[in-house]
């Protein structure tokens, strides 16, 4: 459990939101929703649309693909991005490893959420890159 | 488990049911969530108790709304029958019950100018469903500790001990809550807030721009000299929103009045700090879409920051929370996700998410959405904790196209739940073709199972409704969306030949 004031404290030791003034932290904390997922729960499925974007604040998700795990996200990865700016359904499950809390942005708002704050967008373009770029390592 | 009977207070029990003791299930709450999942519970045999602090019947709604008027319809007019079970879609207050007779009661108290009940009839229906159906609750019994032992639990109340092997609370979502703001103290919650006439000539400064915000916006409308809501962020409206998560239109003159520049500030803002002055108050703020620095002097200040479950000593107990703390984590059965076997029914069902597919949450902080929850719930654990046997229907192969195409297009439970509720039919070699009834959508596509189909009713970012349908084969689910339909007429030829063909090897 955490207060709103324990919120943005948290965002704003997340790379995503580092560079956001404490008033837009505020902002972004009443716009994402604060969800709780049990160790063993789905968060996104595999094949299913209408996602949503998460953003982990505390515990662990394992990345799977028809069953077999590819990586674990704890605290301040992200996912559910890469379906929602493609328009097409996730191709991993992600599970709760243990007890998982996140911020849940819906899928309909992530365009608007990512134009109004830039800063954010950019600094998810940078994780991107990070993982493309060791991604490509793996080859 | 150990029992005991608080000494001297067992005199007032005369003629009060469910005296302290030990029971197979206790339920605390008389609110509709409550008296709901206790008729399920009695039509499926369970013996329980319920308990409830309140003097009668009605939740919060012997309080609430502040200004009188709800904002789901019971349509007094509508295009099936009133008594039938799809009617339930058209009257989102009323309890649900087998019997037709006990079904659309609130509508039969309501005057017939508005298609919004008022607080008090939803209070008079809520009796005469406990009255007409038999439901039985002991009223002044407070629910005041909780502690686990061999069994299951204690529940210590004011009128002595409560054993049981299940807990349920339906205790509502209704306890005011305020952020952390200097100076929040000196203010009063929506809860408080006064008759509207009271702040006639007023400015007055409303903390929120949810629901409960701008319903004391519209109520003050007439009233107030100048009206400013403050929230960090822009309102979420039902409109934009297609659910019920957002601001009614009920309540939107206040937001017309903002657009036309009638006097009505929204603002985008971060409250830091709240300070009384000689003639009411200052609140300073800094914007949040649109940067810069606010400062209101204004006459009163009410904080529409909106409410939490009062989970009095849960949290001690292990039930993990989420919200900010408001809401109790649950499973796809209502179950706490940390405690087993205490379970949550009415507004705290909201606790188990579900999909959430395309963002859209459940109904369930609502009693057009929880209700349906109760019945879920009530079968669940009668199968699952207490031996009942719930007979369930068969169908022929010809007729489950037709069923759940008409399930999707009409009842209540998947248009009140959408994508949480899912009417599911299964297909075992043993069994034949089995009406499963409803069940959590969650359930369904994150457990095994024999080979089944799930249908729900969904809706896109677009606003798009349409029905979608899950199949179950060999353990593994697959999901396939159809198309809407303007008219929401989801039993065309084209839904029957597409239904039918991914149906066809499974049945």
């Amino acid at each position: 459990m955490a207060t709103r004031e324990e919120l943005i404290d948290l965002l704003s030791g997340l790379a995503l939101f580092a560079d956001l003034p404490r008033p837009q932290l505020e902002a972004v904390v009443h716009r994402l929703e604060e969800e709780y997922f049990a160790e063993g729960q789905r968060i996104l499925r595999q094949g299913f649309s209408g996602s949503n974007l998460y953003i982990i604040l505390e515990g662990e998700a394992a990345v799977t693909i028809d069953g077999t795990q590819r990586s674990t996200l704890g605290k301040g990865d992200f996912f559910g991005e890469v379906s929602l700016l493609l328009g097409e359904p996730p191709i991993a499950d992600v599970v709760a490893l243990r007890p998982l809390r996140c911020l849940m942005l819906p899928g309909p708002e992530v365009e608007s959420f990512l134009l109004t704050y830039p800063h954010v967008t950019y600094r998810m373009l940078q994780a991107e890159a990070r993982r493309l770029r060791n991604t490509s390592l793996w080859r | 488990m150990a029992v005991g009977r608080r000494r001297g207070r067992a005199a007032g029990s005369i003629g009060r049911p469910f005296p302290p003791g030990t029971y197979p299930l206790v339920l605390v709450g008389s609110g509709p969530g409550a008296l709901q999942f206790s008729y399920f519970l009695g039509r499926l045999g369970v013996a329980h108790a319920v308990l409830s602090a309140d003097p009668g019947p009605g939740g919060m709604f012997r309080q609430f709304p502040l200004y009188q008027r709800l904002n789901t319809w019971s349509k007094p007019y509508p295009p099936v029958p009133p008594h039938s079970r799809h009617y339930a879609w058209y009257d989102w207050n009323s309890l649900l019950a087998d019997e037709s007779r006990h079904r659309a009661l609130v509508p039969e108290f309501m005057k017939g100018d508005s298609y919004f009940p008022t607080r008090r009839e939803m209070e008079r229906a809520l009796a005469a469903f406990v009255r007409r159906t038999g439901v039985r609750v002991r009223y002044g019994c407070r629910w005041e500790s909780t502690r686990r032992e061999a069994g299951g639990f204690v529940l210590g109340t004011s009128d002595g001990e409560y054993g049981c092997r299940v807990a349920v609370f339906a205790v509502g979502m209704a306890q005011p809550w305020k952020p952390v703001i200097t100076g929040i103290e000196h203010v009063p919650h929506y809860a408080q807030a006064r008759p509207s006439r009271l702040y006639a000539g007023k400015r007055i400064l409303i903390l929120g721009k949810r629901t409960s915000a701008f319903e004391l916006a519209d109520a003050l409308l007439p009233y107030c000299r100048q009206i400013v809501l403050v929230s960090p962020r822009p309102p979420l409206l039902a409109i934009h929103s297609h659910s019920t998560a957002g601001v009614r239109a009920r309540y939107l003159l206040p937001y017309e009045d903002h657009v036309l520049g009638g006097g009505v500030v929204m603002l985008d803002a971060a409250t830091s700090r709240i300070e009384r002055t000689a003639k009411g108050f200052r609140v300073l703020a800094s914007g949040t879409t649109r940067p810069g620095d606010f400062m209101f002097d204004v006459d009163a200040v009410v904080a529409a920051t909106g409410w939490t479950t009062p989970l009095g000593d849960l949290r001690a107990l292990g039930v993990a929370t989420f919200s900010q703390d408001r809401i109790p984590a649950l499973t796809a059965f209502w179950e706490s996700t940390t405690v087993p076997d205490v379970f949550f029914a009415g507004a705290a069902t909201q606790g188990a998410v579900g999909l959430r597919k395309h963002g859209v949450p459940s109904n369930s902080g609502g009693l057009g959405g929880f209700r349906h929850n109760a019945r879920v719930l009530a079968t669940h654990l009668a199968e699952t904790r207490f031996g009942v046997r719930v007979d369930r229907p068969t169908l022929a192969p010809d007729d489950v196209v037709p069923y759940l195409l008409s399930e999707v297009s009409r009842s209540s439970e998947l248009w009140n739940q959408r994508s949480y509720l899912a009417r599911v039919v299964s297909c075992e070699r043993s069994r034949g073709i089995v009406d499963e009834g409803i069940l959590p959508l969650q359930h369904f596509v994150d457990t095994s199972g024999p080979d089944a189909v799930a249908i729900v009713l969904e809706t896109d970012a677009s606003g798009d409704h349409h029905p979608a349908v899950y199949l179950r084969r060999g353990g593994k689910v697959s999901e396939h969306v159809f198309p809407g339909d303007p008219l929401y007429d989801f039993e065309t030829a084209s839904h029957r030949a597409q239904l039918a063909a991914l149906l066809q090897d499974l049945i």
